[in-house]
């Protein structure tokens, strides 16, 4: 969806934490983004490079930990894994389904020097 | 944009002026959204870095990323409450009628209901100066390249924009199905407006929009006698996305449907203000 404005949300966040725990760079960065959270993960390594270019996170590598998507189906009372927010439930054919996970957009930690 | 504080400074424009963070109500200045702009920082260590010489490390993060932005609209959201105000975020894809709605709705509450209008557009005001030829005061936010209003820039608006207590702020969005889903404003509802011209597969084919907006309003309903537009189908794939989404029919250059939109918003004020009402 929307990958510049995500990367300088990262950018900003290692920018913060740099001068909170006393690192000057960046060596790799591990994202779990969550397969229903609308990111498209090969325009977010070209935005990421782009973005953290001459920063001190320049030349970082980036991880991205795919979090499945999975909701609780009301119908067969059970967690079910989807693939988009419009699925039916898999086993039922329900449509009355509660996302659980696969919405994330979080960095989780960090190689730093 | 800048990268230092993602504030858009420079970009973002607030009825043509650039946006300033001195504006911001109650916000603390933090160190790196001071506005030197030196970005001076790391560029040395990156580039002639000695191998070897130094150890590197594990460093726990679990942050959001969009947290900074979830920040900004806490805050909006508690400075309107504190008001008793009901923002409103209307997004849409270009061209759905959003202003049309809006004129309409503020020349029939004029003089019952206070109103106030925040308008995000790339570029000119002229979405502002329809609005403001209502009578109804309003703020033009320029997103430059930005496709999207952000919580910070929303915070700005609201510092000069005039709003009475148990008004109504509605904000239109920037014409874009896709990322104004993810940034929260600090409004009360998301309301998307879907035009009967863009066919009925907009809910599953931006799914996020429809899953994170309360109400879908189904514009321009007067032009359906010449469309092939399934409405049941439509209504269907959006509870596909939302099951909770409410739907009104609307044209908002017929006023057909008008009403019950009128009757939704006195509801929504009704639950959140004890002022009187008319
Ligand atoms: N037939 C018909 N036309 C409408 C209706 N509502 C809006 N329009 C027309 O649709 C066009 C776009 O309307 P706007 O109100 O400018 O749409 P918008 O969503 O604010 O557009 P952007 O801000 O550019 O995204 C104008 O020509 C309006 O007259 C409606 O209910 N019926
Ligand atoms: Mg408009
Ligand atoms: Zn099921
Ligand atoms: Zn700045
Ligand atoms: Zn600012
Ligand atoms: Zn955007």
């Amino acid at each position: 969806m929307h990958e510049m404005s995500l990367c300088e949300g990262v950018l900003q966040i290692l920018e913060s934490e740099a001068k909170r725990q006393h690192f000057t760079k960046v060596k790799t960065v591990w994202l779990e983004i969550g397969t229903m959270s609308g990111v498209d993960i090969e325009a977010m390594r070209f935005c990421f490079d782009v973005i953290v270019r001459h920063s001190l996170a320049d030349g970082a590598r980036l991880e991205i930990i795919e979090v499945p998507a999975q909701a609780w189906c009301l119908d067969c009372a059970q967690t079910v894994t989807v693939q988009q927010r419009y699925d039916a439930c898999p086993q039922c054919g329900s449509y009355q389904l509660q996302v659980t996970s696969g919405e994330e957009m979080r960095i989780k930690e960090l190689e730093v020097e | 944009m800048c990268t230092v504080c993602g504030c858009g400074e420079g970009e973002v424009k607030i009825e043509g002026q650039p946006q300033r963070h001195t504006l911001i109500r109650g916000l603390q200045p933090a160190p790196e959204h001071s506005h030197g702009h030196t970005h001076d920082y790391g560029q040395g260590a990156a580039h002639a870095h000695a191998p070897g010489m130094t150890q590197s490390r594990m460093v726990q993060i679990e942050q959001d990323i969009l947290g900074k932005n979830n920040q900004y609209a806490a805050q909006n959201r508690q400075w309107l409450a504190e008001r008793s105000i009901l923002a409103l975020n209307l997004v849409s894809s270009p061209g759905s009628g959003k202003t049309t709605l809006l004129t309409e709705t503020l020349t029939r509450l004029q003089g019952i209901v206070p109103m106030a209008v925040v308008e995000g557009d790339q570029q000119t005001s002229n979405d502002a100066d329809r609005i403001r030829a209502t009578g109804v005061p309003a703020l033009q936010i320029n997103t430059g390249k930005g496709c999207h209003l952000d919580a910070h820039m929303v915070g700005h608006a609201l510092e000069s924009l005039p709003i009475e207590q148990g008004g109504i702020l509605f904000i239109e969005n920037v014409g874009n199905l896709v990322c104004p889903a993810a940034f929260d404003l600090g409004e009360a509802h998301k309301v998307v407006i879907l035009s009967v011209t863009e066919g009925e597969d907009k809910p599953i084919k931006y799914p996020d929009m429809f899953h994170a907006a309360d109400l879908m309003i189904l514009n321009k309903v007067d032009l359906l006698p010449y469309l092939r537009f399934d409405v049941a189908k439509c209504e269907e794939y959006a509870r596909r996305v939302n099951p909770s989404i409410q739907i009104l029919h609307v044209s908002a250059t017929s006023g057909e449907g008008m009403e019950g939109w009128l009757d939704w918003l006195q509801q929504q004020r009704l639950g959140r203000t004890d002022t009187i009402l008319p």
